[in-house]
């Protein structure tokens, strides 16, 4: 079982965790304005990389709080996590 | 009664403590510190089991876990049988019993060993080929048989009476095995005051050092500095002892699994059988030792013939003679020590065969010293003798002489394979060391580190001081200050080396034990075209029975090897998986099973409903009441009355299990409107509004009640089962999209229990109760915070069955009390609780939908009828995607009500909707039946459907093709009844 460091309350064992997809994908600030094609890749497209990815997760049986980490998809290593105000 | 084979002296068990046990109802004397193993031995008894597939006579091999062939059930009566136990391992108690495995209808006389006899259709991928090709006669033929006559022990009967307990534990440094480094290492890292673990899987500490007869450690006798150096262990407050304890799993982020075995060695104990130990530790020393390697050479595998080391275990921990003669088959030079160490002992040495071409070696010339013959350049190529062997035939390899030796112990001493198995599973990298003809740990890649045996240090003084090192380094780098370097004298002979390469010939000649894989089946797999290690393992099963491999992987590899004329470190190694040994599933399982398995939630006011005579039914981890019958009813005739009490006069529901949502500040308003399809900012104080979430992608997600108590507080409700769901998607948008929202979200949930009163006679039970107010100036999706009964109340007046309803939130604790006094009213306006059931059939007569009932997951608010949601609105989470083309193309599933011409035929839920009676194959449904239920109100069964391009087709007939015949149904709008709605604002 992984231990993750949540930025808020430090490291705590995977099971409290929620895994929530990709990182950094903004929602348009004005959805109406998208083409079909923008929002699709909004909605739908993700990254699927060997290697460091940004994710987002949530300490569902903690604080509550939503977080963003960089995890190595090929070793399973969390490179850093990080609040969602701050930048990797 | 005597032991025959018990020596006079020496050994760790206690001569004063004799113990009764059995086996196979056998009634034999042993004493306490006896293995089930060394108790037999004592008694002469060598022959302890069958082979898997062969049933060919077994005995035991060697004296530890990796033990392949003595595997017993231990009778303790009905669901405390436990089949499969390593002999070796197992401690006796005062009336263990014993039975061996795999034989019928005895252990000497076994009426299976007739497979002996086929063994030639029985070689590796004989099931596959023979009987694969027919599917049907494998099934229903073969499969049925071979599983009758195959497989390890028996399962045991009845539920299993003990307990399991568990234990989460952190500590600086984690010692697995507590031989010679562990030990060196736990009195390193206990010094610097670090948290210390230290586990073994044996009852006694001390590993190897327990067989010692001649070193001296500092000074004193192994054992003796063993029992002291554990004496001063045990008065160190940070350091935790687990003799009995096996690491079995190396997990990661150094989360390692332990099961401790705590009364598994008595004859009867009130504490939990076995405790799981969760350890998290920031560093792990590996001190796991290392596994004598068998020999491979035709009919290795008759009783007597024994693992050197563990005939050398047998003799000076346990004080047994494992045979009358012996003879040792060295290719190490660790045989010569145990050949030594029995000649010491008063048992002959016939002969020791070396396969190596010896030259000078300071073990030969002790041999010798003592008189007993060495042959060099010398291997075995056959034994004789059915239930133990009494022959052994060799050859020397120069010459080609073939000589005749007589003994019923023969010893194989193949080298040593270091015991990387949790190294390995922490995802360490092995290199294969050629010298010592076996994988060593190289790379880490985990913050652990191996010491002594298992990373290939074979002497005693090196061991030890790289224990030492090893504990005193993780506890520095776990936080311990400092560390020195130590010497620890022994006065062991430090020459230990060697493994020929031996010739491998021969039938019968056995690499894996447990799963009756010979060299054959290898060579065979190899001939077959199988190449790789993973592939031949699986085609042969070598190294997968019970004991993984432990013995045989590398002789496995040695093999493959010589066929296939590669080099051993190029052909890889199969994964080493957990567990190390088998662990019970009570373990695992701890306290987690019967009522603990699967929490239970109730409602406040489940107690009420029991006293009710409710039946219960679960939705997700509630219990909610499904219906309330009368005496003789049962769940259809319930249901009507209940419906139609509902329609008539009044009904009381729990709708506690709502989810419940407190949304409050500035941006509440704001946020609840961008986060519903259905607009929010506007919505009054006081007021409520029934409301639907989307996901983005424009689907309906879930549904509720938006009540909004002031400016900046709603009470917001949700599915039952969406609860949790719907706060995580909420406090996603708050955090990540809208961080400069000012809201706060509080689940509330557990807080209220929520009692629905439905039916035109509502309002007459509930206003007695409120003597201030006028009910009649609540309007429909009215709310408003009252006292009932004294109790602060919040009363919604909103409806789920087309009737007057009010649902009425009680603070928790003091809903039974409301409930108990709602409930006499009701029972004065003739009115009765009702259930899920009643409801369901309620909600369906309105045409309202249920979210995953009518809803997958790919239904969006036009489908359900309400397309016009939220248009006036700029943007609301789901908005965007509803103008995607998809969406809007035709064709789409719509939500309709379906009558069955009959009128009394009731459609079954999840049935497909089609134009023709009987389509013919491939034909595409149009939809499907999404709930059905018979209609008190209508006298009739009726369904909800969502059918493509629903709405359309009202007036139309179609066919719910069924095996027994297609039912005709009529397209009719969802609202059965009062579709006006005019009888909830009354």
């Amino acid at each position: 079982m992984l231990l993750i460091h949540c930025p808020y309350c430090g490291e705590r064992p995977e099971i409290e965790f929620r895994h929530k997809g990709e990182a950094h994908i903004v929602r348009p600030e004005n959805p109406a304005v998208s083409s079909d094609i923008e929002w699709t890749e909004f909605l739908y497209f993700r990254h699927n990389p060997k290697g460091p990815h940004a994710e987002r997760w949530y300490h569902t049986h903690g604080c509550g709080r939503f977080f963003n980490a960089q995890r190595d998809t090929g070793t399973d290593r969390f490179l850093k996590t990080y609040r969602t105000d701050e930048t990797p | 009664m005597i032991q025959p084979f018990r020596t006079q002296i020496g050994g760790l068990v206690e001569r004063w403590n004799a113990i009764r046990f059995t086996f196979d109802g056998r009634a034999l004397i042993g004493f306490k510190g006896d293995t089930l193993a060394s108790a037999l031995l004592a008694n002469g008894i060598f022959l302890v089991g069958r082979s898997v597939k062969y049933h060919r006579p077994r005995g035991i091999l060697a004296a530890g876990s990796e033990e392949p062939n003595a595997l017993v059930r231990i009778v303790r009566g009905h669901g405390r049988d436990t089949p499969n136990l390593r002999a070796t391992q197992i401690e006796i108690y005062e009336g263990l019993a014993a039975v061996s495995q795999n034989n019928f209808p005895s252990l000497a006389f076994d009426l299976g060993a007739i497979a002996r006899l086929g063994e030639k259709f029985l070689l590796a991928g004989f099931y596959y080929k023979t009987f694969m090709p027919s599917l049907v006669a494998w099934k229903k033929l073969f499969e049925p048989a071979i599983r009758h006559a195959a497989g390890l022990g028996r399962a045991p009967i009845g539920e299993d009476p003990d307990q399991y307990a568990n234990r989460y534990a952190h500590c600086d440094v984690l010692i697995i095995g507590a031989g010679p480094a562990g030990l060196a290492a736990a009195r390193a890292a206990a010094a610097t005051g670090v948290r210390v673990i230290l586990c073994d899987e044996q009852a006694q500490m001390g590993g190897s050092l327990l067989a010692d007869s001649d070193t001296d450690i500092e000074g004193r006798p192994a054992r003796d500095w063993v029992a002291s150096l554990l004496r001063d262990l045990y008065r160190h407050e940070n350091i935790i002892l687990l003799p009995r304890t096996t690491a079995f799993g190396y997990y990661a982020d150094n989360f390692v699994a332990l099961a401790e075995r705590r009364t598994d060695h008595q004859s009867a104990s009130s504490y939990p059988r076995e405790r799981l130990w969760q350890v998290r530790a920031k560093e792990v020393v590996l001190a796991t030792g290392a596994i004598e390697r068998p020999l491979v050479f035709p009919n290795n595998d008759r009783p007597g013939i024994m693992l050197a080391d563990a005939a050398r275990v047998y003799l000076n921990r346990y004080a047994v003679r494992p045979g009358t003669t012996a003879i040792v088959l060295a290719a190490h030079d660790s045989g010569y020590r145990a050949a030594l160490d029995l000649h010491a002992a008063g048992i002959p040495i016939a002969l020791i065969a070396d396969p190596r071409e010896t030259t000078y070696n300071p073990w030969v010339q002790r041999a010798q010293k003592a008189g007993i013959r060495v042959a060099a350049g010398t291997e075995p190529v056959n034994t004789f003798g059915h239930l133990r062997v009494h022959t052994l035939q060799t050859r020397h390899g120069a010459s080609g002489t073939i000589e005749t030796h007589h003994a019923d112990l023969i010893l194989m001493a193949g080298g040593w394979t270091p015991t990387v198995h949790l190294f390995s599973q922490s995802r360490g990298r092995l290199r294969f060391d050629e010298q010592l003809g076996a994988h060593v740990p190289d790379i880490s890649v985990q913050r652990e580190r191996s010491a002594g045996a298992c990373r290939g240090l074979f002497d005693l003084n090196a061991t030890l001081e790289d224990g030492h090192r090893a504990g005193a380094e993780a506890a520095t780098t776990s936080g311990a200050a400092s560390w020195s370097h130590a010497t620890i004298p022994t006065t062991i002979i430090p020459i230990m080396t060697g493994t020929a390469a031996l010739p491998i010939t021969g039938r019968h000649a056995f690499v894996d034990f447990q799963n009756d894989v010979t060299i054959s089946d290898i060579q065979l797999a190899l001939r077959e075209g199988f190449r790789s290690v993973e592939h031949v393992k699986r085609y042969t099963a070598t190294g997968m029975a019970t004991d993984q491999g432990k013995l045989s992987n590398v002789n496995t590899l040695a093999v493959m090897a010589q066929a296939t004329n590669r080099a051993v470190a190029d052909l890889g190694l199969t994964s080493f998986r957990p567990p190390y040994t088998p662990v019970t599933f009570g373990t695992l399982a701890g306290l987690s099973r019967g009522a603990l398995f699967d929490p239970i939630r109730t409602t406040p006011l489940h107690t009420q409903e029991a006293a009710e005579g409710a039946m219960f039914e679960n939705i997700g981890a509630w219990k909610r009441a499904r219906y309330f019958p009368k005496p003789g009813e049962d769940l259809h005739t319930a249901v009507i009355r209940e419906c139609r009490t509902v329609r008539e006069t009044v009904g009381l529901f729990d709708a506690s299990t709502l989810g419940k949502i407190d949304v409050s500040g500035p941006d509440a308003a704001l946020f609840l409107d961008r986060l519903y399809a259905t607009p929010l900012r506007n919505l009054s104080p006081g007021k409520s509004r029934y409301s639907i979430m989307l996901t983005e992608a424009g689907f309906v997600m879930d549904d509720g009640i938006v009540a909004r108590l002031s400016e900046t507080n709603f009470h917001v409700t949700t599915t039952t089962g969406g609860a949790a769901r719907v706060l995580a998607h909420m406090e996603d948008y708050l955090q990540t999209e809208w961080p400069w929202m000012q809201v706060w979200l509080t689940s509330i949930t557990e807080q209220f229990a929520v009692i629905a009163l439905q039916g035109p006679r509502a309002r007459d039970v509930l206003q007695p109760f409120l003597n201030a107010i006028d009910l009649a100036s609540l309007p429909h999706m009215g709310v408003r915070d009252f006292r009932l009964c004294g109790i602060p109340v919040r009363l919604f007046r909103v409806s789920f069955t087309g009737e007057i309803g009010f649902e009425i939130n009680i603070p928790a604790d003091d809903g039974p009390i409301v409930w108990a006094q709602l409930r006499e009213a009701v029972a004065g306006q003739g009115g009765c609780a009702y259930g899920m059931e009643t409801m369901h059939v309620l909600r369906a007569e309105k045409g309202f939908f249920i979210v995953g009932q009518e809803t997958d997951g790919t239904v969006i608010p036009d489908d359900l009828g309400f397309g016009a949601l939220g248009h006036a609105k700029l943007d609301f989470v789901g908005k965007r995607s509803l103008a995607l083309p998809h969406m809007r193309a035709p064709g789409r599933l719509r939500l309709v009500g379906l009558l069955t011409e009959d009128g009394t035929t009731k459609l079954e839920e999840g049935a497909q909707i089609t134009a023709e009676a009987r389509p013919p194959p491939g034909t595409k449904s149009l939809g499907h039946v999404t709930s059905s239920y018979t209609s008190a109100a209508l006298g009739r069964p009726i369904a909800l459907a969502l059918l493509a391009n629903g709405r359309t087709r009202i007036g139309e007939t179609l066919n719910i093709p069924m095996p027994t015949g297609s039912v005709v149904v009529h397209v009719v709008s969802p609202v059965f009844i009062d579709p006006e709605g005019t009888r909830a604002y009354g």
